[in-house]
């Protein structure tokens, strides 16, 4: 059965704190590989069947005026299996 | 004159907001959020809290209740429209006010007492006040940082439609110290503070915060 | 796994059945079987064994909390004692008001933020649950040391716990403690206390009567939470080097508890319920078997038609799930349609999962099979008591010859030093990096908050009636001498209520201790029962509820004992409330309440590695005629401010309350070292206007309490004899401790 995902993320101007906070806390436990590190949300959303064509520009209408918030959010949709 | 005060699931100041519109004279009228009817009321207060439990994000579900349908008319027709903290937060994602509020820079919830100047004494809900006057209220949140694009930035500060300002360290990491918003009209202000705490200093910090209700009574005389 | 029915039961009596890895020990398996004249279902003994847990059912503690009745002080004021889920005191002017401190200390130590958080949850459903509306909640917390890596771990977390749950409830945090001490590394004391207010009429108890009225239960759906999480977790030390015992840790959603409180308020104002009880520990279990051996004694549950969230659970693990934010109503039949109503007002869930019976069954099925059929009381009530061996510890007598030998300050320098090492020790710094994480506003009525003596709320807008709460220990003085020890931390609490001139009324307490199959421990427990009992009984004050928490160890080493007292005060006029410091110049300082040379147990000693000496004996008599005192100096206007003395001594109290409105003093002391470094009891500092020194003195008199000029307020500096700390300084070293520790 497939889902529909979104991921939404804070637009890239926007201080994000929690990946700050993040990015902070991985050297101390010994990472060092990440050079920063933003924090987002990720909706799964489950349909029947297939995912259609017109269902997947419902979900974006929905990421909009929903799922994000457009003044300091991005998002993506995508189907994932 | 019947200010009305909203109640969303999750609401927390709502009396209290209630409680100051008695105080500055006025009579507070509780609204239901499920309830598409504004009952006459002449103004409206959307109050702090965590409506919804801040789910998704604050104040994006609460602002798609059937009481904010009549809301947003009126207060586009010109009603008096107070948001406060998380009433704020909703006013930002129905697009009354322009911005967002995101998490605040430090992480942790703040509560304290906060300096700050009421920059524009020209609105519905700040007429009692002098321009560049300090005030002490309380302010206590965790998702109060005011962010905007530049392009907004620019305008907001072109037209003089910074409210209020924070004094001393940004406290939150709301961008060019922003408390408070107001619209073109200047009748939907969006404060992140709490001037329902700040009504005497028995039970607050000072008796500042008063100011805003006394000033949209004086309003609806007018 | 197949249902394991009463029918079965009785078929395969000698089916082996693992009680031991629930919890139960041999002789309770064979007591529950002669209980039932069978062997127990699966379902029965997932009941008996986190009911007979020793969270559930205090079964080492009971023999000795029988003092608090046995030496309870008679009076008219206390409406609901011990035994229902918190007490009830009269306060005046037709208002009740219900208090209770609980503990969620193995879950915090295991999920910080999500066992703090629970934490609150529970013990402001318990106030709830007793039909009031929650008004405020305190939170005294114990830590390890403050720079150790696990207190990093803990304390950020349970902080942001208390904070996130009860600021999203809408309940000002109005006062608490944070405490280190290397006893608390590896056991953190997460006690939470909250507060609530009602009218007499309001009081809601926790019983099922009325055959045939309804079971109904409303809140959030159940989950696999914390399953075996009571029997589990409170009921075993941490081993040092063992496995986190993960899953038994409950989550919290505080949106869904404050729509609950509100859907709950509206339910009991329409008078619609009969009984009612909040799931807590042993969930299902606990609510169900106390409701009905409250009532009727009876109760059928159709287990099937409680609301899951996940349809996986087995019927055992419905019952022992601690899924939170729900209750259990007991409903009249004609009376059950307006209840839905409300919830689905609040988009509450709510079932009618049963009804109650007359007669000595709690009958639950499942799918119409009979899965429990046990008599209720012996799960709620009649679960085993122990008498548990107790022996005086040998480090007792050790203790009590070791002489303190700590460094006295007496040249300017040394006394500078002293008063601003104090003032930065995390004990005593500023906590407000922890206060300003807590809303102290919500509900516009608090008047005192941290860093006052107390948390004062105003329960009427018009007349001005507020009550006071404060929560002490002091784990040093229990330490070496239990008994004293509970005496001594219930005497500074009441204190603590006093010096804003607010009047003592009723004891709640969190008796935090080690293993209790320890004779030492438990000695140490008898002492402080023993003493808390006596003190109370002696001071006039009742004990209406309280918690114990036992196995706070890690392997063998129990912690300090730490007996938490909380007292609950009133007093008729908030606005009248004497504050705890000054804001001007000019006034004189007095000392209530002679200084001897108590340095044992001192924060000072401790500071110096030295924890041995002898403690204060309380002289609550003594602390009684100070009390009259502090509430004269209200209600006779002779006292501008007034702040008690505690750990940290003379030295703590004359930074505070410099510190508090900006504005210095100037004090001269003979002794000087030991009169700012020692923590003798009984004693207060007060502020008044020169004008009062008359009153002051003649009231002092009158209580034969001691006073002593110390000095004047003013300036910008704290200056003590010769040595001089600008204010700015004192500051400075008071408030970077926290920004240092914890960023």
């Amino acid at each position: 059965m497939a889902k529909i995902v979104v991921d939404v993320m804070l637009k890239p101007e926007i201080l994000d704190p929690q990946g700050k906070a993040v990015a902070a806390a991985l050297p101390r436990l010994g990472f060092t590989f990440a050079k920063d590190v933003r924090q987002g949300k990720r909706f799964e959303i489950e349909v029947d069947g297939e995912p259609t064509a017109a269902q997947l520009a419902e979900v974006e209408a929905a990421a909009e005026k929903l799922l994000s918030n457009p003044v300091i959010e991005n998002f993506t949709v995508r189907v994932e299996k | 004159m019947k200010i009305g005060v909203v109640t969303f699931p999750g609401t927390l100041d709502d009396r209290d907001a209630a409680r100051a519109v008695r105080h500055a004279g006025g009579e507070a009228i509780a609204l239901w959020h499920n309830d598409a009817d504004l009952h006459g009321v002449d103004a409206v207060i959307l109050p702090g809290g965590f409506s919804y439990g801040d789910y998704l994000r604050c104040g994006a579900i609460s602002r798609f209740s059937p009481v904010m349908e009549p809301i947003i008319k009126a207060a586009q027709g010109g009603m008096p429209l107070l948001g406060i903290c998380n009433g704020f937060q909703v006013l930002a994602e129905a697009h009354l006010i322009p911005g967002a509020l995101t998490r605040n820079h430090e992480l942790h919830f703040l509560c304290h007492d906060q300096k700050l100047t009421i920059e524009n004494g020209n609105t519905a809900w700040t007429s009692s006040y002098s321009q560049g006057q300090e005030v002490v209220i309380p302010l206590k949140n965790g998702e109060g940082a005011y962010m905007c694009d530049d392009e907004t930035l620019a305008m907001l500060e072109g037209e003089g439609r910074i409210v209020a300002r924070y004094v001393g360290e940004n406290p939150n990491g709301s961008r060019n110290l922003i408390a408070g918003v107001t619209n073109e009209r200047g009748n939907i202000v969006g404060l992140m503070p709490h001037p329902e705490h700040a009504i005497d200093s028995l039970t607050g910090p000072s008796a500042d915060g008063l100011g805003f209700f006394t000033s949209v009574l004086k309003a609806m005389v007018q | 796994m197949s249902l394991d029915t009463v029918a079965i039961a009785e078929a395969n009596p000698d089916a082996p059945q693992p009680f031991a890895e629930l919890g139960l020990k041999p002789d309770e398996y064979a007591r529950i079987k002669e209980i039932l004249g069978r062997r127990p279902t699966s379902s029965e003994l997932a009941m008996y064994s986190v009911m007979w847990s020793e969270h559930c059912s205090y079964k080492s503690s009971k023999v000795h909390l029988k003092q608090f009745g046995d030496k309870a002080v008679k009076t008219d004021a206390l409406l609901v004692g011990i035994g229902e889920n918190a007490g009830v005191v009269d306060v005046g002017q037709g208002y009740a008001v219900t208090f209770k401190i609980e503990s969620h200390n193995h879950p915090s130590f295991i999920e910080p933020y999500q066992g703090a958080a629970t934490g609150v949850g529970g013990i402001v459903r318990d106030i709830l649950t007793m039909g009031a509306r929650p008004i405020a909640v305190m939170d005294p917390l114990r830590f390890g040391p403050a720079d150790a890596a696990d207190t990093r771990r803990v304390l950020p977390g349970i902080v942001a716990g208390v904070g996130g749950y009860g600021n999203c409830l809408g309940l000002p945090n109005i006062g608490g403690e944070v405490v280190f001490d290397e006893t608390y590394l590896g056991n953190p004391l997460v006690n939470a206390l909250c507060v609530g207010v009602m009218k007499h009429s309001d009081i809601k108890l926790a019983k099922a009567a009325g055959a045939g009225n309804l079971v109904v239960l409303y809140g959030a759906k159940t989950g696999g939470d914390g399953i075996g999480g009571v029997s589990v977790l409170a009921s075993e030390t941490f081993e040092s080097k063992g496995p986190a015992k993960r899953p038994a840790v409950q989550v919290g959603d505080p949106f869904v508890e404050k729509v609950l409180i509100e859907c709950s308020l509206e339910i009991f104002a329409e008078d619609l319920v009969v009984g009612i009880q909040d799931l807590g520990g042993a969930g299902l279990s606990c609510a169900t078997s106390e409701l009905a051996s409250g009532g009727s004694g009876g109760m059928k549950v159709q287990l099937d038609k409680v609301p899951l969230r996940d349809p996986s659970l087995s019927p055992e693990e419905i019952l022992m799930s601690e899924s939170q934010e729900r209750m259990c109503a007991i409903v009249e039949p004609s009376k059950v349609a307006r209840f839905l109503e409300i919830c689905e007002k609040w988009d509450v869930t709510v079932t009618v999962i049963g009804e109650v019976t007359d007669g000595n069954h709690l009958e639950i099925t499942w799918n119409g099979e009979l899965i429990v059929d046990v008599p209720p009381r012996t799960v709620a009530h009649d679960g085993p008591v122990y008498n548990r061996p107790l022996a005086q510890p040998a480090y007792i007598d050790e203790v009590a010859e070791e002489v303190i030998n700590v460094p006295i300050p007496s040249t300017a320098a040394e006394i500078r030093e002293t008063v601003l090492k104090l003032a930065a020790t995390p004990n005593l710094a500023d906590k407000s990096w922890v206060t300003d994480q807590y809303d102290r506003y919500v509900q516009g009525n608090s008047i005192q908050s941290q860093p006052d003596d107390s948390g004062m709320v105003r329960i009427d807008e018009n007349t001005h009636l507020g009550v006071a709460v404060a929560t002490d220990a002091n784990a040093n003085w229990s330490y070496l001498n239990p008994y004293e020890g509970a005496k001594l931390a219930l005497a500074e609490a009441a204190r603590n209520i006093a010096t804003a001139g607010a009047k003592p009324l009723a004891v709640t307490n969190c008796l935090n201790f080690g293993s209790p199959e320890d004779p030492g421990v438990m000695w140490q427990f008898a002492e402080s029962v023993r003493g808390l009992a006596d003190g109370c009984l002696e001071m006039g004050l009742p004990v209406t509820g309280g918690n114990v928490s036992f196995y706070n160890q890690t392997g063998a080493v129990a912690i300090l004992p730490t007996p938490v007292i909380g007292v609950l005060g009133v007093i008729d006029d908030v606005r009248t409330r004497t504050p705890m410091s000054f804001d001007r110049a000019g006034l004189d300082l007095y000392l209530l309440g002679e200084t001897a040379n108590d340095l044992a147990g001192s924060e000072w000693a401790y500071m110096h590695k030295q924890r041995g000496g002898v403690a204060p004996i309380a002289d609550l008599q003594r602390e009684m005629r100070l009390i009259e005192l502090l509430v004269a100096g209200r209600t006779k206007k002779i006292f501008t401010a007034a702040h008690d003395l505690s750990q940290g001594g003379l030295s703590a109290t004359l930074t505070e309350m410099v510190l508090r409105y900006n504005t210095g003093a100037t004090v001269q002391l003979d002794n000087v070292g030991i009169s700012l470094l020692s923590e003798t009891p009984g004693r207060v500092v007060v502020a008044i206007d020169p004008t009062q020194t008359a009153a002051l003195t003649q009231e002092a008199a009158t209580q034969k309490i001691a006073v002593t000029k110390i000095g004047v307020t003013g300036g910008d500096s704290l200056i003590i004899n010769d040595a001089k700390i600008s204010l700015t300084e004192l500051r400075a070293a008071h408030t970077e401790t926290f920004k240092k520790l914890f960023g």
